[in-house]
Parts: structure tokens; C-alpha cells; sequence
């Protein structure tokens, strides 16, 4: 099994509050897909909307995510898969990638000695 | 004559080994444009890592050099190849012993043992794994197609860099990326099952067509086709369509190629002008492979199962078994055109029917279509889209139109041969403008 990092982007800001009943009970569903595809969430959060979001690069502060852009992060979970295949697939099913979309990365796995 | 060489013997001996080094050598250049793709997708699978594979299997090739000239060529080139790189790559497992793979690939167990021989059963072997790992969609098209060159085709990096018109180094980097993002993500090496395989398989076609008409129309440079890119591509599609006789789409490609290709001798004149389809010597088209591009047609057609490549193919087999420009079946052309819009809704598509709606209805109806896709954002730099509004102008005397059209176009270009032929247009227009 490999571990993948899922980041969730949606329109900004992003807020969880405002999820609709319907993206609701997309999400409620969604740890039963995953299972059903093959893989496994080992851990996910949710953030606070961009708004609340505050970036430093170098020494200047500013208010506002990283990355200006329409969409934000949203949150993220990890996700336990046997290939990028099976990954992507359950990726693919999630509610965000309907309005936004979704970034697959492998996590680092530090080479055994 | 004291020098030991002037002895009869001794010479006769050396021609004989002069002779079985030189069959050694075509026997090995065969087997790596033939075999390549087979031997490395076996050894793939016991060393677990693309890289061991690829040394261990450029190391058979050349211990076959070698050992092929001392012994003379094996009966079985393929499975002598196999055997020696997979016993390279087992001796590398094991002096590793605590072997830390570079690049693992992915590989899952099978239950049947993989045959040395290509072709000889049931047992699929393992060249389409290695094709669809290529192209796997994670991959960008420019790696999808590198690592197929360097992979599947056994091209240097350095030559891929030239067909491309990159630099060596640029091209080396592209390939290891994409190794390594197989390794690091995951990407298994495996078919594609039943429910991805037409997208996937999609993928494989795009990645072959794009070789083959890099290859056809080099963007830029001197020379119109790049023969070996056309070949290779050909190569490819006939060893997809033997090791994937039921899809109609691989049929369509290899047909479409064919036919394309049939006209490669004709596409320019002695001093290498470039010669427009109404232009051509239809007598010097390669009528085998006009004749078995038409088979596949049909075959590809009676599955029911057409696909965008299968209607390419149908329209280019309508031009090759046309008689002239002007007596070639322009309605159906149409009727084709419209299938392959609803598959594919492509603004080049559109454009390409536009040309054939000019031979039925007339140059104005299609400058009309034309101009309605000039806004298209897709088509925005594509040099085809001012090179055919030119034409259509011209042939309708609106020759101020057609030369400010072609110049367009003329900034679009690159290729000379296509280049020149734009500038002897562009001087008609102007010349009769001027009269």
C-alpha cells in the first residue's frame, strides 16, 4: 500500500459553513466509496475559509492564502492505496473535483538505510 | 612472404569472421528495432525497476554482439536476448542483496511464467504493460511520448531530443521525471481493465499518431518526413494491432497511417517542393499499402464500432482510391467529416470539412465556415487556418485578400519545404494582382 496526500480545492474562500445539503450528503458518502474503490483514509481535515488564511514569504506577512488564486485549498486527507491507479479513481469521486478539483501527491517515504 | 596474414588459410579465416561480424551486427540492429520493446517489458518485470532493466537489457544487446559473431545468430534472437537480460538483472537483484531499487516499479505477481518468445502462446506477454505504463495519463504527452520513443522503441535520448528539437540534456531530464514520477506515485505496470481501457487505450493511439506526424511534417528543418519517426510509429501500431486484434480503433490508426503514408514519395517534387494533394502523381502512390490500409478500413467498419481514427482512415482511403482531386468522392468526404465532428468536435476537424464542403459547394460556402472558426481560440496560431482561408480566396479571385492570408500564414510556419510552398502561392496571388 502506498500513501498519497489528497488536496482539496474549491472556490474561494472556501468556507465549510456554507457547504450545501447536497455536497453534504456527497461527503457523507464518500468514506464508503473509498472503501468500496480499494483504499482507505488514514486521516483528513477540513480547514477555516481563505479568508482566515495568513502567508509569510520571506519576512513579509501578508493577509490572504499563498497562492492567490479562484480556488483555495480546502482541506486534505490521506489516503492509503495500493497504486496511483486505484488513487486516482478515488480522487476522482470526490465532491470537490464537481466545482473545483483535487491534487494527488505520494507522500515522501525517506529512502531505508 | 614471412607475414603470417598472406597465408591463404589464415585469410580465408578472417573473411569467414569478417563475414559472421557483419551478420552478427545486422542480426542485432534487427532484433533492437524488432525485439526491443519485448525483452525490456520481460525484464521489466523481474528487475522491478526501469533503469536495471533498461542496462541489463542494453547490456544483452551488446554481449549478443559479441557472442553472436564467436557462435552465429541463435535460432530464437528474442528469447536469447530475454534469457541473457533477465540473467543480468537477477545477478544485479542479487549482489545488491539488500537491493534498494532506484526506480521500483510496480509489478504484480502473476501466476504463469513469462515466455521468452514473443507470439509463441496464449500467455499475453508483457509489451502492453509497458506501452500503457508509457502512456499512462498521469504522465504529460511530451514524457507520454518520450518514454514510449525510449522505452517501447529503444531510441537513444539523444536522438528522441532531435526529432523533437530539444537538447540532449532536456530530453534526458523529461525522461528521468518521468521515471521517477512511475516510481514515486505509483503508476502500476499493468493493462488498463475492461471499463478505463477505451480512454486509456485512446492515449496509446494519441501518443503514436503524434509520433507519426512529427514524423510526417517535421515542424521545422529542411526535410519534410523524418522517415524513421513514421516508421517507428507504423512499427508500433502493427505490434498493438497483433497484440490487440479485436480493437477497431488500433485497426483505424494503422490504416490511417498507411494511407497517409502511401503518398510520402509524391508529398514533394524532384527539388523538393512541397506538392498539395490535387498536385500529386497518383500513379506513384504505394498501392500495398493503399490496398491493405483499405482492408483495415473495412475490417475496422464491420465491428460497428468506429471510432475517430477508423473515420480518418475511411476519409483518407477515399482519397486513395480517388481517380484525380476532382473525381474523388467530395460528398462523402462530407459524410464522414460529420461523423467524425460528432466523435471528435475538433475546430481542425472542422476546418479539414471545410475543404471538402469547398468541392461540393463551392469555395464561398466554405470560406463562410472557415471564417465562422477563425474566432475559435483553439485554432488561434495555427497556421493551416490562414493557409486555407488563402486558398479559398484565391480561388475566388479575391487575390488582395489571399496574399495578405498567406502571409499570415507565412508567419505561422516554420517547416522550409512548407514554407516555400506558401511564398510560390503568395507570388501567384500577387503576380496575377498586379497583371
Amino acid at each position: 500500500m502506498a500513501q498519497y496526500a489528497v488536496l482539496v480545492y474549491s472556490p474561494a474562500p472556501a468556507d465549510p459553513m456554507q457547504m450545501t445539503p447536497d455536497y453534504l450528503a456527497l461527503l457523507e458518502r464518500y468514506g464508503d466509496q473509498v472503501a468500496e474503490l480499494g483504499g482507505q483514509i488514514v486521516t483528513g481535515f477540513a480547514l477555516q475559509p481563505s479568508t482566515t488564511a495568513t502567508a509569510i514569504r520571506g519576512d513579509v506577512v501578508t493577509d490572504g492564502p499563498f497562492i492567490e488564486a479562484k480556488e483555495v485549498v480546502a482541506g486534505f486527507f490521506i489516503l492509503e492505496a495500493p497504486d496511483l491507479d486505484v488513487a486516482l479513481k478515488i480522487a476522482k469521486a470526490n465532491p470537490a473535483t464537481t466545482d473545483g478539483g483535487v491534487e494527488v501527491r505520494p507522500l515522501f517515504q525517506p529512502p531505508a538505510e | 612472404m614471412s607475414d603470417p596474414a598472406g597465408e591463404p588459410d589464415v585469410v580465408a579465416e578472417r573473411g569467414v569472421t569478417a563475414e559472421r561480424a557483419v551478420t552478427a551486427e545486422r542480426a542485432v540492429a534487427d532484433a533492437h528495432r524488432r525485439e526491443w520493446a519485448f525483452v525490456l517489458a520481460a525484464t521489466a518485470r523481474v528487475a522491478g525497476d526501469l533503469d536495471v532493466a533498461e542496462e541489463c537489457v542494453q547490456d544483452a544487446y551488446l554481449a549478443a554482439l559479441a557472442a553472436w559473431a564467436r557462435d552465429g545468430v541463435p535460432a530464437k534472437p528474442a528469447a536469447w536476448l530475454t534469457a541473457t537480460a533477465k540473467r543480468k538483472a537477477l545477478d544485479v537483484l542479487r549482489r545488491d542483496k539488500v537491493f534498494r531499487s532506484k526506480l521500483p516499479l510496480l509489478v504484480e505477481p502473476v501466476a504463469v511464467e513469462v515466455p521468452d518468445e514473443p507470439g509463441e502462446d496464449a500467455v499475453p506477454d508483457d509489451r502492453l504493460r509497458l506501452v500503457f505504463t508509457c502512456c499512462h495519463p498521469a504522465l504529460a504527452r511530451d514524457a507520454q511520448v518520450a518514454l514510449t520513443l525510449r522505452l517501447v522503441c529503444g531510441v537513444s535520448t539523444g536522438d528522441i531530443a532531435r526529432a523533437f528539437l530539444v537538447s540532449e540534456p532536456t530530453m534526458a531530464a523529461r525522461v528521468t521525471r518521468a521515471k521517477k514520477k512511475i516510481a514515486a506515485a505509483r503508476i502500476p505496470y499493468r493493462v488498463p481493465e475492461a471499463a478505463e481501457l477505451p480512454e486509456r487505450l485512446d492515449a496509446v493511439l494519441t501518443v503514436i499518431h503524434l509520433l507519426f506526424t512529427t514524423g510526417h511534417t517535421a515542424p521545422t528543418g529542411a526535410d519534410l518526413v523524418r522517415v524513421d519517426l513514421v516508421e517507428r510509429a507504423v512499427h508500433l501500431t502493427r505490434m498493438l494491432l497483433a497484440l490487440m486484434p479485436d480493437e477497431p480503433e488500433v485497426r483505424g490508426l494503422l490504416a490511417l497511417l498507411l494511407l497517409t503514408d502511401a503518398r510520402r514519395a509524391t508529398r514533394t517534387d524532384g527539388a523538393g517542393r512541397l506538392l498539395v494533394l490535387a498536385e500529386q502523381d497518383r500513379s506513384r502512390w504505394d498501392r500495398a499499402a493503399i490496398a491493405e490500409g483499405n482492408d483495415l478500413v473495412l475490417g475496422a467498419f464491420r465491428t460497428g464500432r468506429v471510432g475517430r481514427y477508423a473515420l480518418q482512415a475511411a476519409i483518407a482511403s477515399l482519397h486513395a482510391v480517388a481517380p484525380s482531386y476532382a473525381a474523388t468522392d467530395w460528398p462523402q468526404i462530407v459524410r464522414l467529416y460529420d461523423e467524425l465532428r460528432k466523435r471528435w468536435p475538433s475546430p481542425v476537424v472542422a476546418l479539414n470539412r471545410a475543404v471538402a464542403v469547398s468541392m461540393v459547394d463551392g469555395p464561398a460556402a466554405a470560406l463562410a465556415e472557415v471564417d465562422a472558426l477563425a474566432t475559435d481560440p483553439r485554432l488561434a496560431g495555427y497556421p493551416y487556418l490562414p493557409a486555407i482561408r488563402a486558398d479559398l480566396l484565391r480561388r475566388l479571385n479575391r487575390t488582395e485578400e489571399a496574399a495578405t492570408a498567406y502571409r499570415t500564414a507565412l508567419d505561422l510556419v516554420d517547416n522550409e519545404t512548407e514554407r516555400a510552398h506558401l511564398t510560390a502561392r503568395l507570388n501567384e496571388v500577387t503576380a496575377a494582382d498586379t497583371r
